[in-house]
C-alpha cells in the first residue's frame, strides 16, 4: 500500500544518569550510604547544628508553654507575624516533594527518579515544622485536638465555615498521604537493605518494615497500578494544599488579603521555594556523597528551570498585585500596597523584589543552572525572598490595617528568632536522620533508568 | 517420595533473558509460576497476564466513602449538632464544606490505594519459601529468577527441572517449604 504509515523511530533518550552504570554498582553505591560504618564528617558537623537548633527550639517551645504568645512580638493588631509565616513558608518547600513525586511521575519525566525519595522526605519533614506553628500559635497548645470534630462532653464541633478548619483537613490529609506515597516506595528498596545487610539487628529491622517484599511480578504489577494511583491522588493535593493555606487569607477582608488571585500565587509561590530546597539538600549531599553520577548537572538544571518559570510566575503575581489594588479604586487596598512598597517595611519588600524578581532572571544562562556553587547560592535567596514574601503579606496588611488608630509597627523578638531556627533544627535533625538510615535515592527506580533495564524481545516472539 | 518443596527456580542475568523465560514457561502451559525481578517490568506483567488487577476498584470505593462521609459529617454537625447561626444565613451552607470533603475523599482514597496494596499482595508475609533459596537475595539487586511451583499440575520435578535448563540459566535451584 502506497500510504502505508510511516513510523519515525523514536530518537534515544538521552542518558539520565551518568554511564556505566550497572544494577549492581548503583544498588551498592546508594544502599553503602546506610550500611556502612563510616559516617562523613559533613554528617556529623550538619547534624550537630540541628541538634543544637532542636534544642533551641524545645527551650523557645517551653517558655512558651510557661509564659504564653506574648514571648513573641505579637501585639495587637498583629496576631499573626513569624508563626504564620513559617508555617506559610515551610508548608510551601513541602510542595516541591509532591510535584516531583506526583506529577512528574504522572508526566512521564523520567528524570525525577534519582531525586523523588529525598525531595518527598523533605515534603514529610517541611510539613511537619509548619505543621509546629498554627499548634503553638493556638494558645493552649496542648488542646490541639479540639480542632478536630470528636465526640466529646462539652457537646461542641468545629465551624465548618471557618478557612482555618479546612486547613486542619488540608495540612493533616497532606502530611498523611505524602508520608504513605513515601513509605510505599521505601518498600522494595527497604528490601534491598534487608538482603545487603550483614548486620542481624539491621537485618530484623529492615525486613520488618519491608513486610517480606520479594519482587515478585504479581506484586510489582499491583505495585505499579498502586504508584500511579497514589500519585494521582497526590497531584491535587499539589495544588489544593497551599490554596487552602492562601484561604487563610482570602476570605478575611484584610487589606491586601481579600484578593481571588492569591490560590495560583500561593501555588507558584510554594512550589519556587521548594525546588529551591530539592536544590539547596541535594547540591551537597551528591558532592559529599560522591552521588554526581545518579544526581546529574542535567538534574540540577531542570530543577532550575522549574525554579525560574515558577519564579517568573511569582512576579507576575506581584506585579498583578500592584495592578488591581490601582485598578480597584478601593482605597484601603490602594493604601496596602503602598504601604508595603513605601511604608515602613519598605526594606523588606525591595529586598524580596530583588529576591523574587530579579534574581531568578539569573537562571536564564546554562552557565548558571549549571553550576552547583552558583546554584545553591542562588536557591539560598530564593528561600530569604520566599521567607520576607510571607512576612510582607502577612504582617504589613496586620499592622497598618482598616483603622490607623489602631496601627503599631510589628517588632520581632528574639524568641521569634529562637522558634523559626529551632525549627529549621528539627528540620536538619529529621532529614540527617533519614539520610543515615534510610536510601537517599529510589534505588529500584533508579535501576529502571538503566539501559540494561529495558527488554529486548526477539521478533515474532 | 522426597519431602514435598514449594518448586524449582532458575536464575537468570537480565530482564530480557527472564521476560523469555517466563513466556517460554507460561507457552509450554505452566500456570503457577511466579517471576522476581528488582525492579518492575512491564513486559513480564504481559508474559504473565497479570494486567488486571482490583486495586483501582478498591480506590475508587474509598474515595466515594471517604467523600461522602466527608460532607455527611459536616451536614450533620453543622445542620443538626451543632448549628450555628450567623444572622440567619442558611445552616447548609454548601459551598464552605467543598474543600474537607474533597480532602476527605483523598484521604481515603489513598488509605485504600496503601491498605489495598498490601491486602491484595498479601504483605506483612515476613516468611515465603523464596527466601530458603541463599542467592535469592540478589533478586533484591541484579538478579532475576523465575519459580515453577509444585502445585502446577504439570510440574514433574526432574521434567521442570530440564525445562528450566533448556533456558539458558545461570543456576537452577529447588525452593524448599
Amino acid at each position: 500500500m502506497a500510504d502505508e504509515q510511516q513510523v519515525i523511530d523514536k530518537p534515544a533518550p538521552q542518558q539520565i544518569i551518568a554511564p556505566g552504570y550497572t544494577f549492581g554498582t548503583v544498588t551498592d553505591q546508594i544502599a553503602t550510604v546506610v550500611l556502612t560504618k563510616k559516617t562523613p564528617i559533613f554528617w556529623f558537623a550538619t547534624f550537630a547544628v540541628g541538634i543544637g537548633l532542636l534544642l533551641l527550639f524545645l527551650l523557645a517551645v517551653a517558655i512558651l508553654f510557661t509564659k504564653g504568645l506574648g514571648i513573641w512580638g505579637l501585639r495587637s493588631p498583629t496576631f499573626w507575624a513569624w508563626d504564620i509565616t513559617n508555617f506559610v513558608w515551610w508548608v510551601g518547600i513541602g510542595h516541591a516533594g509532591t510535584l516531583i513525586s506526583a506529577i512528574l511521575l504522572l508526566l512521564n519525566q523520567r528524570w525525577r527518579n534519582s531525586i523523588n525519595r529525598f525531595a518527598e522526605a523533605m515534603t514529610i519533614f517541611a510539613v511537619a515544622c509548619a505543621g509546629m506553628f498554627p499548634i503553638l500559635h493556638l494558645g493552649r497548645p496542648w488542646l490541639m485536638y479540639w480542632l478536630f470534630p470528636y465526640p466529646n462532653t462539652m457537646g461542641i464541633e468545629p465551624n465548618f465555615r471557618s478557612p482555618l478548619v479546612w486547613d486542619v483537613f488540608a495540612v493533616s490529609t497532606y502530611a498523611t498521604v505524602s508520608a504513605l506515597f513515601w513509605f510505599v516506595g521505601l518498600i522494595p528498596d527497604l528490601a534491598t537493605l534487608r538482603d545487603r545487610s550483614n548486620n542481624r539487628f539491621l537485618k530484623f529491622a529492615y525486613g520488618i518494615l519491608a513486610m517480606g517484599w520479594r519482587g515478585s511480578a504479581r506484586h510489582w504489577s499491583i505495585y505499579e497500578t498502586a504508584s500511579l494511583l497514589l500519585a494521582g491522588l497526590a497531584t491535587p493535593l499539589v495544588l489544593s494544599v497551599h490554596t487552602v493555606v492562601s484561604f487563610d487569607f482570602t476570605i478575611g477582608i484584610v487589606p491586601g488579603w481579600h484578593s481571588t488571585f492569591f490560590p495560583p500565587y500561593f501555588v507558584a509561590g510554594a512550589i519556587y521555594s521548594g525546588f529551591a530546597m530539592v536544590l539547596a539538600l541535594a547540591i551537597p549531599l551528591r558532592a559529599v556523597y560522591g552521588l554526581q553520577g545518579l544526581i546529574t548537572d542535567t538534574h540540577l538544571d531542570y530543577c532550575g528551570k522549574v525554579m525560574m518559570a515558577t519564579g517568573l510566575i511569582v512576579g507576575y503575581a506581584y506585579i498583578l498585585e500592584a495592578f488591581l489594588a490601582w485598578y480597584s479604586g478601593n482605597v484601603f487596598e490602594q493604601a496596602a500596597i503602598a504601604n508595603r512598597m513605601f511604608g515602613p517595611y519598605r526594606v523588606e519588600y525591595w529586598v524580596l523584589v530583588a529576591c523574587n524578581v530579579i534574581a531568578p532572571n539569573a537562571l536564564w544562562f546554562t552557565k548558571v543552572r549549571r553550576s552547583p556553587v552558583l546554584l545553591f547560592i542562588w536557591s539560598l535567596i530564593v528561600l530569604v525572598g520566599m521567607w520576607l514574601e510571607r512576612f510582607i503579606i502577612i504582617v504589613s496588611s496586620l499592622a497598618q490595617d482598616n483603622l490607623p488608630g489602631s496601627w503599631r509597627i510589628f517588632e520581632s523578638t528574639r524568641w521569634d528568632w529562637a522558634t523559626y531556627l529551632g525549627s529549621i533544627g528539627l528540620f536538619l535533625f529529621l532529614f540527617f536522620l533519614f539520610i543515615r538510615l534510610l536510601p537517599m535515592i529510589s534505588i529500584f527506580e533508579v535501576r529502571t533508568l538503566l539501559p540494561q533495564a529495558k527488554v529486548e524481545e526477539e521478533a515474532g516472539g | 517420595m522426597n519431602k514435598p518443596i514449594y518448586g524449582v527456580m532458575a536464575e537468570f542475568d537480565s530482564p530480557s533473558a527472564l521476560v523469555a523465560a517466563a513466556r517460554a514457561a507460561s507457552e509450554k502451559g505452566y500456570r503457577k509460576l511466579d517471576a522476581y525481578s528488582p525492579f518492575p517490568i512491564e513486559e513480564l506483567s504481559d508474559a504473565l497476564h497479570l494486567h488486571h488487577n482490583k486495586l483501582p476498584l478498591i480506590v475508587l470505593i474509598g474515595g466515594i466513602v471517604g467523600g461522602t462521609l466527608g460532607y455527611l459529617m459536616q451536614y450533620w454537625i453543622a445542620v443538626d449538632y451543632y448549628p450555628i447561626n450567623v444572622a440567619g444565613r442558611p445552616l447548609h451552607s454548601w459551598p464552605s464544606f467543598i474543600i474537607i470533603t474533597f480532602e476527605m475523599t483523598i484521604l481515603l482514597a489513598a488509605l485504600s490505594a496503601v491498605f489495598g496494596l498490601l491486602g491484595l499482595c498479601g504483605l506483612p508475609m515476613p516468611y515465603h519459601p523464596t527466601f530458603n533459596v541463599p542467592r535469592f537475595a540478589l533478586a533484591s539487586r541484579n538478579r532475576f529468577f523465575l519459580c515453577i511451583e509444585a502445585t502446577d499440575p504439570l510440574f514433574d520435578h526432574d521434567r521442570t527441572c530440564e525445562f528450566l535448563e533448556t533456558l539458558e540459566p545461570r543456576e537452577v535451584s529447588e525452593v524448599a517449604h
